[in-house]
């Protein structure tokens, strides 16, 4: 805080951004102390739609908790059920078909791409271009239609299980993915041209709200927030899982650390997402898609389980302690969207308050994520 | 002072680009479904509220084991079976499903030992009341039969 705030003459005044604000996309509210336009401090306020997942996990049976996992962060569902069942099947000590693996990673990455398109039409939304929501919500449509016809949800999934998946892929699968691979290539310039280069776009995003290296590392934020800050972290990379390291993508990763810089990872991230799909379904074998010795009550043996995978907003962990019996003794849940919205109290500071509105855009919260 | 005009000239142009696009999306065929007057047509594989499997002589499927019941994360499954005297299995007599609090994992689905439970197709679910999603699934099962 700069010295004139501090002075307890000088006049500031609290304003609540939510916990119901369009800009929010959730029930988040930020307690922002303004001088005029400018923020002075920035707090968020968490816990308006806390809902125990993790003490929820403590009290059902490991396949139990499954839908859990797809409501958390519900925009990439897919990553969350990977990341636990992942974890439960590193505990069990449970190996899954390789051709289950392929389509884990298929899916997730189609997920992600979803969750891009919706983020980037929701971004623009919120800087004031209606427009681009609809061509974006259009391409994310397709996607949908087609986890649809093979996970039977549209949003929530609840597809893998331990050991697998719960059905293998119909024929029209790969055609269908390959489409969208090819409808998603044709439609990423239309999106450079239209959004990133306009100028309404950049002259709003360009050098604004400024988060450092430095303070993703002290506050944890992980995924494009931190990729932006030329961080180049991405688990899938650096401990990886799956069938991640026989696939070959680029991790994008932009030096800026603005507003820009993170719009940009994402935009390049859909572009390695559609590589990673193109290569996967090359690859996929055929063969089974469960496991044979899956036992039907999952009791793994004692002990402490860390599993992380890379979601769309950042790096998500399920740490798992199981005391031997059916049910978890702790399921702790790291969420990147706590981590990354965490940051905002000190990014803030200083900031206008239309700014800041557009940077806590570029964070891509899902409020559901940060109150478990 | 000439990056000044330049900057002028290419924001005005970006703006121009934005235009032409949706200007093109403009003369493109619609891409949305006029749903109530055409209905979507259901996936094989969506996941509507569970139903009885009806067998070639339209009966349930069902052992009334309760395996549905115990697996179900959210207790919306309520079962009654009973052995009817002289009989070798149990009779289904009552399924009860609360779909008020089904997250359609499809546990249920999974779980049963005699495939006697499939997911509807139906989506068209609204009412004024909680008590309009607590389906009778017995009831309905017998309804198709007529």
């Amino acid at each position: 805080m700069s010295e004139w705030a501090a002075d307890p003459s000088y006049e500031t005044f609290v304003l609540n951004m939510g916990p119901q604000h369009p800009a929010t996309h959730g029930a988040l509210r930020v307690k922002l102390r303004m001088d005029g336009e400018y923020i002075v401090e920035a707090e968020p306020v968490l816990g308006y739609i806390h809902r125990m997942h993790e003490k929820m996990g403590e009290n059902r049976t490991y396949l139990q908790f499954m839908p859990n996992t797809g409501r958390l962060d519900y925009l990439s569902a897919l990553s969350y059920n990977h990341g636990y069942v992942s974890a439960v099947e590193r505990a069990a000590g449970i190996t899954v078909p390789e051709r289950a693996e392929y389509l884990r990673v298929i899916t997730v990455e189609l997920n992600r791409i979803s969750s891009h398109l919706l983020w980037v039409g929701a971004f623009v939304l919120d800087l004031g271009g209606f427009t681009p929501l609809l061509y974006a919500m259009d391409d994310r449509e397709q996607i949908l239609d087609l986890l649809e016809r093979v996970t039977g949800s549209r949003l929530t999934y609840c597809y893998f299980r331990f050991g697998g998946l719960y059905n293998d892929v119909d024929d029209d699968f790969e055609a269908g993915a390959r489409a969208i691979v090819k409808r998603m290539r044709d439609k990423l310039p239309m999106y450079h041209n239209l959004i990133s280069k306009n100028i309404i776009l950049r002259q709003r995003l360009e050098g604004v709200g400024p988060i450092t290296g430095e303070m993703c590392r002290k506050y944890g934020a992980t995924g494009p927030v931190a990729r932006g800050s030329g961080i180049p972290y991405d688990v899938r990379r650096h401990e990886p899982y799956s069938v991640y390291p026989e696939l070959d993508f680029d991790i994008p990763v932009y030096e800026q650390g603005d507003s820009m810089a993170r719009y940009l990872v994402r935009m390049d991230e859909i572009e390695q997402s559609l590589r990673i799909i193109e290569q996967g379904l090359d690859k996929m074998p055929d063969g089974p898609v469960m496991a044979e010795k899956v036992p039907k009550i999952i009791k793994p043996p004692k002990g402490d389980y860390y599993f992380a995978v890379e979601a769309a907003r950042g790096s998500f962990g399920v740490r798992l302690v199981s005391d031997g019996t059916n049910t978890p003794y702790r399921l702790k849940l790291r969420s990147p969207c706590f981590s990354n919205v965490s940051l905002f109290g000190e990014a803030a500071r200083g900031m206008l308050l239309a700014d800041a509105v557009a940077m806590f855009g570029s964070l891509d919260l899902v409020i559901p994520d940060i109150d478990r | 002072m000439s990056g000044y005009f330049k900057e002028i000239f290419d924001g005005g142009k970006s703006l121009l680009v934005g235009l032409g696009i949706t200007f093109k999306q403009m003369i493109q065929p619609v891409v949305t479904e006029r749903y109530p007057r055409t209905a979507p047509k259901m996936p094989p594989r969506y996941r509507g509220h569970i139903d009885l499997v009806r067998d070639e002589e339209g009966n349930n499927k069902c052992i009334a084991c309760g395996m549905c019941q115990r697996n179900c994360p959210t207790g919306c499954i309520t079962i009654k079976g009973e052995k009817p005297e002289g009989a070798k299995k149990k009779v289904l007599t009552f399924y009860r499903l609360d779909f008020t609090t089904c997250s359609l994992c499809g546990i249920c689905v999974e779980s049963c030992p005699t495939d006697a439970l499939e997911f509807s197709k139906e989506y068209n679910l609204a009412g004024y009341s909680a008590g309009d999603f607590v389906f009778d699934l017995l009831k309905r099962c017998e309804e198709r039969r007529r």
